[in-house]
């Protein structure tokens, strides 16, 4: 803000303002916009916590490296806007993937419910939001038997072997 | 019989502009012998020991406790993304993730690592001989200065935070040190600085040097 000063030639010459309420208020409105982006944090840390069971969130993309530095007013609505656009994304994926799990529990009860309805269904633990990657499917019983006679069955897969399996062991160095 | 230790940590100055705008900020110093340059024995083993503290699911739900919360909140509010530049602490566990086990890189260095994992505090180390013994602080750089001294210096935008003394400025806040002002194998002695913001009570700022102190004398 500018204010015009008449100086005694009669000069007008414009005088910098620098008022306590002006500095006080920004200054507020500063700190209210730290307050929203320690909030934002929290809840974005605890979004990425409860979104890591699920597959994790994607890594947005970063900012380039930058220096420590006292932010303005504009930056730090940057910042707050950024991070609230962050946790609406999250929110969503979140929300998405559970109806996913929701859907996959319950085509797995049918499944256990009805196998006959369901033949050859299958449903992986990841879907399910379990850990480790065995997969739950129709299986008729007794193979090509199970399959004429209609006895159907919903087994769960051990997952995958260990990677590159246990391999050949070492040998024990005689002495 | 052991030495016990004549250390005290000072609480460094925040320039009043700085300290207005970030409540909280603060940076503790300390100057201790340097030590010895390879680790003890001892002190490998306590990495060792603390390496076992993480698993994957500790470090994701790391940045939820209240000391990470603090740093990569303070880290936003200054202009850092902490997906980006990690806080001190993240990173560390990081590490240990990728490489199955916190490495020794030197007596100095694994005891800022022990104290960065004890506290979750980071610590610094600068030589002691190019420090002010005014003391170390925190302040916001302006026109024409400049990072580190002699040669190696080069410029700073203005506006930067800055861990300085009254003669130079030996680091970025949470970034680079100067070259040439870090613990080097030739110092004697060392100043180590830790920073505290918002949200870090601070005695664990002050416990972090202290930690570091102890784990450089005795492993």
């Amino acid at each position: 803000m500018e204010l015009l000063e008449r100086v005694p030639g009669g000069t007008l010459v414009p005088q910098e303002i620098s008022s306590p309420v002006v500095d006080g208020g920004e200054r507020a409105a500063r700190r209210a916009l730290r307050g929203q982006i320690e909030r934002l944090e929290r809840e974005l840390s605890d979004a990425f916590v409860t979104a890591f069971s699920m597959g994790g969130l994607d890594q947005a993309a970063g900012h380039p490296r930058q220096q420590a530095r006292l932010l303005d007013l504009g930056e730090l609505e940057h910042v707050r806007d950024d991070l609230v656009e962050r946790l609406s994304c999250a929110r969503a994926w979140i929300s998405k993937r559970a109806d996913e799990q929701a859907a996959s529990r319950l085509a797995l009860e049918q499944m256990l419910l009805e196998p006959g309805k369901h033949r050859f269904e299958r449903v992986s633990c990841s879907d399910l939001g379990q850990p480790g990657c065995g997969a739950w499917e129709v299986r008729p019983r007794l193979g090509l038997i199970g399959m004429l006679m209609g006895w159907w069955q919903v087994k769960l897969s051990s997952g995958c072997p260990l990677a590159g399996g246990r391999g050949l062991a070492p040998r024990p160095a005689h002495s | 019989m052991t030495e016990e230790l004549d250390l005290r940590a000072a609480p460094g100055f925040v320039d009043e502009e700085v300290g207005a705008e970030l409540p909280g900020l603060r940076l503790d110093w300390m100057t201790m012998p340097r030590g010895p340059r390879s680790s003890p024995t001892a002190l490998v083993r306590r990495l060792g020991a603390l390496s076992n503290r993480y698993r994957g699911a500790s470090v994701v739900a790391m940045r939820t406790q209240p000391i990470p919360h603090a740093y990569r909140t303070f880290f936003r509010q200054i202009g850092l993304d902490p997906d980006v530049d990690r806080i001190p602490s993240e990173q560390a566990a990081v590490s240990r993730l990728l490489y199955g086990g916190f490495r020794s890189h030197g007596a100095l260095e694994d005891a800022l690592l022990v104290a960065l994992i004890e506290t979750g505090v980071p610590v610094w180390a600068l030589d002691a001989d190019l420090v002010d013994p005014g003391g170390l602080g925190i302040r916001t750089t302006v026109d024409g200065d400049v990072l580190g001294s002699g040669e190696q210096a080069h410029g700073v935008p203005p506006g930067r935070l800055v861990v300085a003394d009254a003669r130079c400025i030996h680091a970025m806040l949470f970034g680079q040190v100067a070259p040439g002002h870090g613990a080097g194998p030739r110092a004697r002695r060392v100043a180590v600085f830790s920073v505290g913001v918002e949200g870090v009570p601070a005695i664990h700022v002050e416990e972090a040097l202290w930690v570091c102190a102890e784990a450089l004398r005795t492993g």
